[in-house]
């Protein structure tokens, strides 16, 4: 998939990139700086999407909040309008791959072992096992972790973030990067409110709002499928204006990577002799 | 989580600094790391010595600066100090703000160790 753009890092050729030479350094770049690495690849996969006019999500949450059982619901309701595949991360298991399969729509795990978020590098791995050109929505469903994932930029266009009703209602304030990265939250699981007398949805959405996040905040119940007309609203718009961007040769990066300054070098490099080397302590808290 | 490989994308900006300047060794690196960019100071401490490990950094000592938090007000115009999850105006209490630091991971200085008369 990758003929037009010029990418040839594959898993077929990826041990030819680690090779190393003869300091003992990484011959080629391409793990090495890794989330200057990452950034790039994102950019890269990002390509990929826009050309072939797909709308790329990324789903994130704490474990078990409802994400597959969400995209099972959304594919049943909206496969016939739209072709949509799904790219799953999880630590171990092919188990929610096989479940979104068996809705009868494509769908690729990532089983990143010890890795408790996705990167652009397996995102673009997994993409060369999807027919971009046949896909409208591709739905990233990562790692259930509140944590790091939203420190990695895909190549996605959204993040979505979902807080079930079980969790709380003062997760935002709790985990402020995630829900700061999102484009839209959903609150999962609202069948169960009325059993839970400890979770106010608008309390939920102060918190969100203290992060200084105009995201959308929908509620729904992915079993009874309460408030899933909002969630589908939501995806034929960014449907249309992802079509409408990507025509006019443009793009859109998702809440946070946009103005995100990681690991960016202001470069100050000063030297100095070692002749005056004292034993440093390791570490300093400046 | 995912310090490791912060840690090691710090470690390659470093030796590509290294290599630039022709060091034979690093003596600081300071990093510049706001409460809002998603990682932790003390995992990037203790994943240091791992990720520098046979790199030109391995001597060397990690030196992290905290940044503070600070927000624009989009409705009064106020630049105040904010807290990590509460984000808003200090001034007027509005939420419509913009943050103007907070979320840095920046290689904010690397000092070599070169040896004077070396030629290579
Ligand atoms: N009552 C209720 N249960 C739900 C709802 N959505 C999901 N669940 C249940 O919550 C559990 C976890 O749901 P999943 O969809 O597997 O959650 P997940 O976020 O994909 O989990 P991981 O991939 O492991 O992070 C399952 O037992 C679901 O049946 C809902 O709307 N209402
Ligand atoms: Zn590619
Ligand atoms: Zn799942
Ligand atoms: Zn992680
Ligand atoms: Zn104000």
């Amino acid at each position: 998939m990758c003929e037009t753009c010029g990418c040839n890092i594959t898993p077929g050729n990826e041990h030819l990139a680690r090779q190393k030479n003869s300091q003992g350094q990484d011959a080629v770049t391409v793990l090495k700086n890794l989330l200057g690495a990452n950034d790039q690849v994102a950019s890269h996969n990002r390509e990929h999407f826009d050309l072939h006019g797909v709308l790329a999500l990324n789903l994130m949450s704490s474990p078990g909040s409802g994400k597959t059982l969400l995209l099972e619901a959304t594919i049943e309701a909206l496969k016939h309008k739209f072709r949509i595949a799904v790219i799953e991360g999880d630590l171990e298991t092919e188990n929610d791959a096989a479940r979104i399969r068996a809705k009868g729509v494509p769908a690729v795990q990532i089983t990143t072992g010890s890795a408790c978020h996705l990167d652009a590098h397996m995102v673009h791995d997994a993409l060369h096992h999807m027919k971009l050109a046949d896909i409208d929505i591709l739905f990233i469903e990562n790692v259930g972790n509140l944590v790091c994932p939203a420190s990695f930029d895909l190549g996605q266009h959204r993040n979505i973030t979902l807080l079930s009703v079980t969790e709380g209602d003062d997760k935002p304030a709790k985990y402020p990067v995630m829900f700061r990265a999102a484009d839209l939250v959903l609150l999962t699981k609202t069948d169960l409110l009325p059993a839970l007398d400890d979770f106010d949805p608008d309390r939920a959405e102060h918190y969100l709002r203290q992060l200084a996040n105009p995201a959308p905040v929908l509620r729904l119940s992915a079993k009874t499928k309460d408030g899933l007309d909002a969630w589908f609203d939501w995806l034929r718009q960014e449907l249309l204006t992802q079509r409408q961007r990507a025509r006019h040769g443009q793009s859109l990066r998702p809440a946070i990577q946009s103005d995100g300054a990681r690991m960016h070098a202001e470069m100050a490099a000063h030297h100095s002799s070692p002749a005056t080397s004292e034993k440093h302590p390791r570490y300093r808290e400046a | 989580m995912h310090e490791l490989s912060v840690c090691q994308a710090l470690i390659s900006q470093v030796e590509d600094i290294a290599r630039q300047h022709q060091a034979e060794g690093i003596r600081h690196i300071i990093v510049r790391i706001g409460p809002l960019s998603g990682v932790e100071p003390e995992l990037l401490i203790q994943a240091f010595p791992l990720a520098s490990a046979g790199t030109v950094a391995q001597d060397s000592q990690l030196i992290i600066e905290r940044l503070p938090i600070r927000v624009h007000c989009e409705s009064c115009g106020a630049d105040t100090d904010a807290e990590l999850n509460k984000l808003v105006c200090g001034a007027c209490g509005d939420w419509h703000t913009k943050l103007l630091s907070g979320d840095e991971m920046l290689l904010a200085s690397v000092e070599l160790a070169k040896t004077e008369n070396s030629y290579v």
